[in-house]
This record gives C-alpha cells, structure tokens and sequence, in this order.
C-alpha cells in the first residue's frame, strides 16, 4: 500500500487536555480526520491559538494510507494518537486488543 | 501525625484561590501559554501526552485514612478510575482537565492536601523514610523535621524562581530508605557525642543526565539552625546555579563544577549571615510539630505470636513484612506491583479499600513509598491474617518486597511528553516472565528500575538491575545496567553493553539472573555477585 | 489606572538614571544603578549610604537571581528604593515585596489595583523575610519581630 507523506497540525484542547488534529474545518479527536497543510500552517496555527481553545498545537510528519487513514511518522504522536498502551479499554480503540500494534 | 491549623489552612485556601484566577486569566487569555505555564506547574498540573496530569503532594509520604479516600473519590469524580503513586512519594492522576482543577485543589485543601510546588523551578516535596515512626533503627522520627522544611519552602519568596527543580530527602537512620543521597539536598539527622540532635547535609545529589551522588557539606548543624542553614544552601544555588542550559542547572552540576570545597565555603559564609538574622522558627515550634508525630496509640503488651500454618499468608509474612519496634505490631508493605500489571497504579476501589484498613488495623496512616508501594506502618499481630485475606481479594498481596518484579518504573512513553521508548509494557513482560513466587524467592533481593528517559524518574541509575529506555530512530531500544544502589552504599549501575530490543531485554536480564544463581556465593545477592565478579562475565553471558 | 511605575515610598524618587554597575563604579556622584542578574549585588555594600535607587533587572521571569539580591541588600542594610524591572508580571508582585522591592516598572503595565490585589494573595506567610511580617510561627507562640 502506497503511503503519501503529508504534514499535519496537532495539539492539546486547552480546558480538557485531549489530543486533538486540525480537520481543515475544526479540531478532531480522530486522528484519521487530520488533514494535509503546508505554508498555511503557521496561519491556522496562530489563528486558533488566540480562540483561546487549544494549546501547544504544532506541526508533525504523518502518512496517509490508500485508504484514507492517517499514521503519524513518530511513535510519541502515535501513542497520542491513540492513548495508552497498557489501558487500551481508556484508548479511543477499547474493543480492538491489537490497537496497540498500531503504534510500534 | 501532623495537623493544619487555621494558619496552614488559610495558606492552602489563598493557593487555591490564586490558582483559580490564574486559570480564568489562561482561558480568557489574558495570560499566555507561556506565562501560564510556570504558574500552573508550581501547582502540580502538567500537560501530558493524552491530558492534564495533576500530581498532588503527599508530604513525607505521610497520609491518614480520610485523605486516601479523597484521592480514591477524586479519581472517580475528576480521573478515570485510578491514580498513580510516584518515586517521591506524591500520587498522580492522569486524565485531569484544566477547567476541572480549581475544584480538585478545593477538595483535597479540605482533607489537608495540595498540589503546591509538586513541579516547577522551586522547592518541591519533602521526602522522607516510609518507615518513620515505626523503625527500630531511627535516631529520631524524620518527620516534624520534614514538616518544619515542608512549610519554610512553602511560597519562599526568594526561592519559587531557582534554575531548576529542587528536591531534598531526610532520613534518621544509618540504613537509607529514602534515597538520601540522591537529592538536591539529603538530610540525615544524628545524634553528636553529647547526645544532641541535629542535622548531617548532603548537596548536589541526582540522577538523570548526569547522575551523582551527594557529598557531604556540613557533618553536624544543631537541629534548631536546619531552617537557616537551608536558607544559605538555597540562596547560594540561586545565585551561582547555572541558567544557560536546562541539563546542566540542578545544583549537583553546580557543586561538581566550583568543587564541594568551595561550596561548602559560600555556604558557611552565608549561613554565618543568616544566623545574625532570626530566621530560625523557635524551639517551641518544632515541639509543637514533634507532640503530633508521637505515640499513635500503640498498645502494650499485646503478643508476639503469629499462626503461620498457612503457606501463603507465611510467605506473605516473611516477605512483605517488617519488625515493628512495639512488640505485638508489624509494619506492612502492600505491593501494588501485581505480575502483569501496572506499577504504582491502583484502582479507585483498591484506594478506598487501602483508606479503610488503614482506619481500621494501622492507627488511621498509610505510607506511600519511593519505591511505588504502600505502607500500612502499625498493623497488630494478631489482625495480620485477616487483613492479608482481605488484601488477597483485592489483588494487593502480592508477596514481592524488594523482589525481581517489585520493579519501580516511571510512566514512560504511554503517558509522559518527555519520554522516548514506553516502561509500563517492558515492566509487565519482565513480571510475566519472573511470575513463579518460588524463582523470585530464590533470586532474592533484586531491584529493577525502569526509566524511559534520561530524567530518570524511574531511577534506573540506582537499580541493581537498571534500564533506560532510548529512541533509536523512531524505534524502542533499550540500555541494560547493573550494579546501580540507593541505600547506604550508595552506588550508579554501568551500561552492560549495546541496547536491546524490549524482548531483548527480558531475555538479558533472564540470563544475567542465571548467571547470577550459577555464580553467588553464600548470602549473596544479585547486586553483591556482580560487585564482586564484575561486568565482565555478565557481559559475556549477555551477549555471548 | 495603569502606571508604568508602582512606587510604594514616602520619599521622593529619584531622578537621575540608574547606571550599570560598571558605569557607578566610575562615577562617585551616581545615586542610581541597575544590576543584571549576574552582578553580585553584594559589591554595592560599600557604596549603599550614597545609593538612592538599586534597580534590579528581570529580563526574564523566570530568571529568580533578583530575588536573592534584593533579599541581601535589605538584610545588609539597604534602605533606599529598591525597584523590580523588566519582565515583572502580577503573580510575581507578592513575593518581590517580600524580598524587600518597594516599587516595581514592569514592561507591561500593571494597574495599581491588580497590584494591591496581589500583594493580598497571603494573609499569612510562612517564612521570617525582609518585609516586616510576621512569619506564622511568630502568631503561633507569641514571639514579636524584633
């Protein structure tokens, strides 16, 4: 399956603490959701942070599958992506016991 | 032990209330991310790889009953169900929001807990031997000296800005259960030939990049001159400590760098100055504190004898409990580092059942320890076997004290921003692997820390067996370590070689411990066989 | 109302311009100097009867050496003006007073009354500190300051 390599736009919500990933639109728990940016990041970037709703948002490498799906390149954001390894039943993957092959 | 009265309480009140304005100002954005976050790190809230991590003070490692159960119902009202107990003693919660911590912070101020300076550049918790009170071998009980340090760091104004964090441990024994020497400053408090009590210090201890081990800076400061000696030691690492670079600014860089000479110099020479000023809190002040860590209401006379016709409460008995000094009492150590679990984890229930036992067969007080257990420190004799029962059903007897799975591991890559390969999974293979009581009983006393950083908030440097987990581009790997040790001999593990895969690291140390069975020598433990044969065979074994 | 200067003095301020310590040492009529984070401040002590104004800089926040200058400067004596500046913000205000600052020129403004409000952040203080207040201790046991 070919892989195409895309830049994405992640962060925390600042009151709750999720993982969140700029869809393009709004901001996603699903990380499937991000989407592409390029020389427009620093724009959205700059312009979210100062709605007060997210922090620490910034720019990763991630690649998109054929079918869509999104796998971050770097196993931290991956495993943020995700959630815990050890708790999956606290993950956003509860029912999938190999989720956490996902992340290695 | 120690209670708030209206001065402590309105102290914790007024944080609470500034930390509240403090987060409408961030959600307003009147306040930055950047200037937000110094504040809200010296109140314990750290944002983590999947939340806001909140961790909340246990000071000394000291708790009554009513104070664990609040932290069992915090992490069911505000948490998802468990928390965390940590190598300094505190309990953290992993899935807390911003918007929900001004009210967490309400409700542990009315049971006496805070969050105060449990990060950030400042002075953090006190920590002290999880024994105190209850061993034999104590000059004095640590703890009113920790409570007096407890609340002279509390909001020092000239010390909440230092180069970087800032941990001090006491002790009051030869035998170090607290890591002394591993700190920032240790304090080990003795007895002069005369008989009085005062304070032996320790500076610029540490582990993570550059791990050392605290030299001493004064041998004997009478007890009544701790706060202004402190003051001097602090003041000196504010000026002097370095600012230019995060990985060289804790204060042991500082001490190896001007040399333990000259700054033990500085700091005599500040202390005389201190000593003109009357900072010293008076004596009725520490035997005020002192007449609340007395007699808990030990009874007298109570038997000795204990029924240890049951194989698994004996093995229970032999391995995770101690002498008390009260004939009739012993001291408890419940693992929470069941085989295949998580370290340091336990559940909602599990705390509250901890807080009930505690009421009811240890005086009201648990202790939480630097290795992640918890301690039940005044148990009758004759209660042991029903509170054994009772900790069997609920997964907390594990009898692994000090054994090969009794493992101290950070939270590593599954939770924590800072950490480069996970420990969680790699502690639950080693325990799955080892999971025969009878093998570990045979291996003995083996101390295994996992850290998955360099910080080293596992405290892989000083395990008998150590492990650091690295990033090999973009993969886990592993470093393997041996000879690492945190009490009186004191000592920092070597790197055995190449790392490992996680796998690969179970195996190494499989056969690092048979090498160990095939080698020791009569009393030997595993950390005694490799101090006496060295590397060199392990090496071999490891790596063939 | 915001004031680019929060003074907490009878005495009239000063009117010359601090100068670096450098510059004071070369100029025997300057009742004005700022120390960086790095001066010793305690190389003023021989000069502090001609002081006036000790201005002690924080280029950033973070960086707490000012404190501890400020701190030894009153212990030693220092009783002329004694002024935080720089990148000052109003949850540091507290403790600066208790370190001995009696005025304050931060880089962005602070209002007058968030000033008054932080410096009643503490009903109470723990610790025996430049700033005259009695450490809780001493209400504990009845001990007056001296």
């Amino acid at each position: 399956m070919s892989e195409t390599k895309i830049a994405v736009i992640t962060g925390n919500e600042l009151r709750t603490g999720d993982v969140i990933w700029w869809t393009g639109e709004g901001w996603s728990r699903h990380v499937d959701e991000a989407a592409a940016v390029d020389h427009d990041a620093d724009g959205i970037i700059a312009r979210e942070n100062a709605k007060q709703v997210v922090t620490d948002t910034h720019v990763i490498d991630a690649f998109r599958g054929e079918d869509g799906t999104v796998r971050p390149a770097h196993i931290k954001d991956r495993i943020r992506a995700l959630g815990p390894t050890v708790r999956l039943d606290l993950s956003l993957k509860p029912a999938d016991p190999a989720a956490g092959n996902w992340v290695i | 032990m120690y209670q708030y009265d209206q001065h402590d309480q309105a102290m914790v009140d007024a944080r609470v209330a500034e930390f509240r304005g403090q987060v409408a100002r961030r959600l307003s954005g009147e306040l930055t991310e950047d200037q937000f976050k110094p504040l809200r790190l010296k109140n314990g809230l750290y944002l983590q790889l999947h939340a806001y991590m909140l961790r909340v003070a246990v000071p000394y490692g000291t708790l009554n009953s009513q104070q664990m159960r609040t932290l069992g119902d915090i992490a069911d009202k505000y948490d998802r169900g468990y928390g965390h107990f940590t190598t300094r003693q505190n309990i953290q919660f992993n899935w807390i929001k911003l918007s929900d911590t001004p009210e967490i912070l309400e409700e542990l101020a009315k049971v006496q807990l805070h969050a105060i300076q449990t990060s950030g550049n400042c002075i953090r918790n006190t920590t002290a031997d999880h024994f105190a009170g209850a061993a034999a071998d104590e000059v004095a009980d640590p703890r009113p000296y920790a409570e007096l340090l407890r609340q002279w760091s509390t909001f020092h104004p000239e010390f909440d800005y230092l180069p970087r964090k800032f941990k001090v441990a006491i002790i009051a024994s030869e035998t170090d259960r607290a890591a002394m020497r591993l700190h920032d400053i240790g304090i080990q408090i003795v007895k002069n030939e005369a008989g009085e009590i005062g304070c032996k210090f320790f500076a610029g201890g540490g582990m993570g990049r550059t791990p050392m081990i605290a030299p001493c800076i004064a041998e004997f400061v009478p007890a009544l001159q701790m706060i202004s000696f402190l003051e001097a030691a602090l003041r000196v690492y504010n000026r002097h400590g370095r600012r230019d670079n995060k990985y060289k600014a804790r204060i042991k860089i500082l001490v190896h760098e001007i040399g333990v000479a000259e700054y033990r110099r500085q700091v005599e020479e500040e202390f005389a100055h201190i000593l003109t000023l009357g900072l010293e809190p008076p004596p009725a002040e520490l035997e005020r504190i002192k007449a609340m860590f007395g007699d808990p209401g030990l009874e007298a006379g109570l038997s000795d004898d204990l029924d240890l016709t049951d194989p698994d409460f004996a093995l229970w008995v032999d391995q995770n409990v101690d002498a008390h000094k009260q004939p009739g009492y012993a001291i408890v150590t419940v693992s929470l580092k069941p085989v295949g679990g998580i370290p340091g984890d336990a559940s909602a229930d599990q705390i509250r059942l901890l807080a009930d036992l505690a009421r009811d067969h240890s005086l009201d007080e648990l202790r939480v320890t630097h290795a992640q257990n918890i301690v039940l420190p005044h148990v009758k004799k004759a209660d042991l076997y029903g509170l054994w029962q009772t900790l069997e059903a609920a997964g907390l007897a594990t009898p692994n004290l000090d054994l090969i799975t009794d493992i101290i591991a950070c939270p590593g890559l599954d939770y924590c921003a800072l950490a480069n390969a996970r420990s969680i999974p790699l502690a639950q293979k080693i325990t799955d692997r080892f999971a025969d009581i009878g093998r570990q009983r045979d291996l003995g006393e083996l101390k295994v820390k996992i850290s998955g950083c360099i910080n080293a908030c596992g405290h892989h440097h000083a395990g008998h067996i150590g492990v650091l987990g690295v990033d090999r581009k973009g993969v886990e790997n592993y470093q393997l370590s041996f000879g690492g040790a945190e009490s009186a001999d004191t000592s920092l593990g070597t790197i055995t070689g190449p790392g490992f895969t996680e796998d690969g690291v179970v195996d190494a140390i499989e056969k690092a411990t048979e090498l160990y069975l095939a080698r020791r020598e009569e009393g030997e433990r595993f950390l005694d066989t490799y101090r006496r044969i060295g590397m060199a065979p392990f090496k071999e074994a490891i790596y063939g | 109302m915001v004031e680019l200067v929060l003074r907490y003095r009878d005495d009239e301020p000063v009117g010359d311009p601090a100068v670096t310590v450098d510059a004071f040492a070369a100029q025997a009529n300057a009742t004005a100097v700022r120390i960086e984070p790095g001066d010793d401040a305690l190389a003023l002590l021989p000069h502090l009867d001609r002081l006036a104004l000790i201005e002690v800089n924080f280029p950033s926040f973070g960086d707490g050496r000012g404190y501890s200058a400020a701190r030894s400067l009153r212990e030693r004596g220092y009783a002329g003006e004694l002024r935080a500046v720089g990148d000052v913000l109003v949850d540091q205000l507290s403790h600066m007073r208790r370190c001995g600052f009696d005025s304050f020129a931060p880089d962005k403004p602070i209002s007058a009354e968030a000033a008054q409000a932080a410096f009643a952040t503490w009903p109470e203080v723990y610790q025996k500190t430049v700033d005259g207040r009695a450490p809780i201790w001493a209400a504990r046991h009845g001990v007056t300051q001296d």
